[in-house]
C-alpha cells in the first residue's frame, strides 16, 4: 500500500473523466438498440408516397387510395359542394381549420391545394373508423347540408372539407396527409409540394 | 430522501447487500490479468442478453422464414446488422473469456478445497452456455446450422436401444424441420438464459461465502485472533466476514476492483469491436460460409466444422472409430472437468508453488486442448486423427496424472501471506 497522501482534486477528474468517457459509451451502445425500433428499410418501402391520377375521377366521386396502411379519401369536388362549404361554419367545431390537422398548405377554406381535389385521411379522429361518404343524402344527419362524411361507429359528421360538426365524439378535423402534384393530373400522397 | 431509504432498508436490506457484496467485500490485493474474465463473463452476457431480445424482435422461427428473416435484419432493420454481430462475435467471445477464466481456474487451483461448488456451479454454467451456442447456431438456419445440428443430434442415435427414436424425439420430426427450429429458438431465448442467469447468481454466491482465491492460492482470511492488530487490513469489512476471520492483504472489491475490471473492460472492448467491425465473420471460424446458404436437407457442406469453440470436444468424438464410444468419450470430456477438485487431492493450490510435474501436466493439458481444438476446424485426414487420438490421451491423461502425483507431491513451501 502506497503512503501517499489522497490527492482528492485529482481523484475527482478521474472520476469525473472516466464517468464522462462511460456516458458516452453508454450513449453510443444505446444507438443501436434505440435506432432498431424505426421503421425498417421494408416498412418504408411499404410506406412510400402512392400516385393517384386525379383526372380519371368524375366530379362528386370518391377514391380511396391506401398509404401507409390507411385509406386516403380523394374526392372532385364539384362547384356546387365548394360553394356550400362556406354556408354552415357556424355548426363545425373548427371552421377555419386552426388546429393542426392539415399541412400549412393546405389550411385554407377547401382544406386542399387544388380547390376541387379533397384529399384526407379517411380515419375518423374520435377512435379511427374510417367514416362514410354521403352524397346528396347527409341531410338525414346535418339538416340543410346536402353531402358529408358520416362515421358509422360513433355518429360523428363531416363536411365536404373533412371538418368536424359541432356534437359529435370526434374532436378534429379529419387529418389532410401532405400530398402535392407532380404533374397536372397526378396527385402524390405523402410528398408535400416542393420536396422530392 | 434519507428516510425513503432507510423505509426500503427496513422491508429490503439493499445497502446491507451493498455492502456485504461490493463495497466491504474483501478481495485478495494481489489480483492479476487472470482475473478480468470473470467481470468479462458477466458483460459478454448481458450483450448477448440484450443484443438477442433485439433480434427476436425481427427475427421469425419458422423454417420457412427464418433464413429471409435474417437477411432482412441484416439489411433493412436500421442498426440490424450492428446488433447480429454484436451478438454473433459475442458468442464467440463469450467462449474465449470463459475458457480463459476456467484457466485461470486450473492454474491457481481455485478448484481446490473449499471451492469445489463454486466450482461445480462454473462447470454447469460452462454446460449450458454450450447448449446455448449449440442451440443458437441452428437459428439462422443456414446449411451449416442445418448440417451441423444434423450431426450433433445424430450422436443421441449412438444411444443403445432408444437411441434412434430419442434424436427423432429430439428434431419432432424424422428430419431437422421447422418443428426443431421452434424448440431450439424458445430453448436458445427463454429457458437456457433463465438457468444461464440463475446459474451465474449461484456462482457469485458461491464465491462471496468461500471467498475469492488469488494467485498465491494463499488464503487472506485467517483464525480470528492469530493476527497482530498491525497486520490486519486497514480496510473496513462487512461483519459477516470480519466478524468471523482476521482479514489479511485485502481490498475492498468497489473502489479497487471495480476501476480494475473497467480497465480489462475497456480493453476487452478495443479487441471485441475490431473484431465485430472488420472481421465479424472471424475468418469463417466465427460465421461459416456455409451458412450464407440457406439450410438444405439434401446437400451437405463440403467440410462440415463445428464453430471452434466446440472444435476439442468434436475431435475427441471423431478420433474414436466408435460412435457410442466416440459419444460416451466426448461427453466424459466435459463432465471429468466437475471431477477435477476430487482428482487434485493436492493441499497446495498456486501452480506457483506446486511441483515441476503439476507444470508439466498443466501445459501438456493446455497444448493439448489447443491442438484439439485446431483439429477440430480441421477436414479428416490419417495425420490429424493420430495428433487428434495422442490429444486427446493427453487431455484425459491430465486427471489420471493429477490424481497419481497429486498425493504425494513435492511442492515448494507456501508462505503464510500473499506475495507482494
Amino acid at each position: 500500500m502506497s503512503n501517499a497522501p489522497v490527492d482528492n482534486g485529482r481523484r475527482r477528474f478521474l472520476t469525473a473523466a472516466t464517468s464522462v468517457v462511460g456516458g458516452v459509451g453508454v450513449v453510443g451502445v444505446a444507438v443501436p438498440f434505440i435506432g432498431s425500433w424505426n421503421p425498417s428499410a421494408r416498412a418504408k418501402a411499404a410506406g412510400a408516397p402512392v400516385e393517384v391520377n386525379v383526372s380519371k375521377i368524375e366530379p362528386g366521386q370518391l377514391v380511396r387510395a391506401e398509404w401507409r396502411g390507411k385509406p386516403v379519401y380523394v374526392v372532385r369536388r364539384t362547384d356546387k359542394t365548394l360553394a356550400d362549404l362556406a354556408k354552415h361554419d357556424d355548426q363545425l367545431r373548427d371552421p377555419n381549420s386552426a388546429e393542426p390537422q392539415q399541412p400549412e398548405y393546405a389550411q385554407n377554406a377547401h382544406r386542399s391545394i387544388k380547390p376541387d381535389i379533397m384529399v384526407a385521411l379517411g380515419v375518423c379522429t374520435h377512435l379511427g373508423c374510417a367514416p362514410t361518404h354521403h352524397k346528396g343524402d347527409f341531410e338525414q344527419h346535418v339538416a340543410g347540408v346536402t353531402d358529408g362524411f358520416f362515421c358509422p361507429c360513433h355518429g360523428s359528421k363531416f363536411d365536404m372539407a373533412g371538418r368536424v360538426f359541432q356534437g359529435v365524439p370526434a374532436p378534429l378535423n379529419l387529418s389532410v396527409p401532405e400530398h402535392s402534384f407532380p404533374k397536372e393530373d397526378t396527385l402524390l400522397i405523402g410528398v408535400a409540394p416542393g420536396e422530392a | 430522501m434519507n428516510n425513503f431509504l432507510a423505509w426500503i432498508e427496513a422491508r429490503l436490506p439493499v445497502m446491507e447487500a451493498m455492502n456485504k457484496h461490493v463495497l466491504q467485500y474483501p478481495a485478495p490485493k494481489n489480483f492479476n490479468f487472470w482475473y478480468f474474465f470473470g467481470s468479462l463473463a458477466m458483460l459478454v452476457l448481458v450483450n448477448q442478453i440484450l443484443t438477442g431480445i433485439w433480434l427476436t424482435m425481427n427475427y421469425e422461427p419458422s423454417g420457412d422464414g427464418a433464413f429471409a428473416s435474417i437477411e432482412y435484419i441484416m439489411r433493412d432493420v436500421d442498426y440490424g446488422w450492428l446488433l447480429r454481430y454484436m451478438h454473433s462475435t459475442g458468442a464467440s467471445a463469450f467462449f474465449v473469456v470463459v475458457y480463459l477464466h476456467m484457466f485461470r481456474g486450473l492454474m491457481y487451483g481455485s478448484y481446490q478445497k473449499p471451492r469445489e461448488l463454486l466450482w461445480i456451479f462454473g462447470m454447469l454454467i460452462f454446460l449450458v452456455l454450450m447448449a446455448e451456442a449449440f442451440m443458437g447456431y441452428l437459428l439462422p438456419w443456414g446449411n451449416m446450422s442445418y448440417w451441423g445440428a444434423q450431426v450433433i443430434i445424430s450422436l443421441f442415435g449412438a444411444v443403445p436401444v432408444v437411441g434412434e427414436d430419442l434424436a427423432t424425439w429430439i428434431k419432432g420430426d424424422y428430419v431437422i424441420s421447422g418443428a426443431t427450429l421452434n424448440r431450439f429458438f424458445a430453448l436458445h431465448v427463454v429457458a437456457l438464459p433463465l438457468v444461464l442467469v440463475v446459474l451465474v447468481f449461484l456462482h457469485i454466491l458461491a464465491l462471496h461465502e468461500v471467498g475469492s482465491n488469488n494467485p498465491d492460492g494463499v488464503n487472506i482470511k485467517k483464525p480470528k485472533g492469530s493476527q497482530k492488530p498491525e497486520e490486519l487490513s486497514k480496510f473496513k469489512f462487512h461483519k459477516q466476514y470480519a466478524d468471523k476471520y482476521d482479514i489479511v492483504d485485502a481490498i475492498p472489491f468497489h473502489p479497487y476492483y471495480t476501476v480494475k475490471d473497467i480497465m480489462g473492460v475497456a480493453g476487452f472492448l478495443i479487441f471485441f469491436c475490431w473484431v465485430m467491425f472488420f472481421f465479424p465473420e472471424g475468418g469463417g471460424y466465427f460465421l461459416e460460409a456455409p451458412n450464407f446458404t440457406p439450410a438444405n436437407g439434401l446437400k451437405t457442406p463440403e467440410h462440415i466444422a463445428p464453430v471452434w469453440y466446440f472444435g476439442p470436444f468434436y475431435t475427441i468424438l471423431r478420433v474414436v472409430p466408435d460412435k457410442l464410444m466416440g459419444t460416451i468419450l466426448m461427453f466424459a470430456a466435459i463432465g471429468v472437468l466437475f471431477a477435477l477438485p476430487w482428482c487434485d487431492r493436492g493441499t497446495v493450490k498456486s501452480i506457483r508453488f506446486r511441483s515441476k510435474w503439476h507444470l508439466l501436466n498443466l501445459t501438456q493439458f493446455s497444448i493439448c486442448f489447443i491442438a484439439l481444438g485446431i483439429l477440430g476446424t480441421m477436414p479428416a485426414s490419417d495425420i490429424a486423427n493420430l495428433i487428434g487420438t495422442i490429444a486427446t490421451i493427453g487431455y484425459f491423461g491430465f486427471f489420471l496424472a493429477i490424481w497419481i502425483y497429486s498425493k504425494n507431491e513435492n511442492t515448494k513451501p507456501v508462505p503464510e501471506r500473499v506475495t507482494k
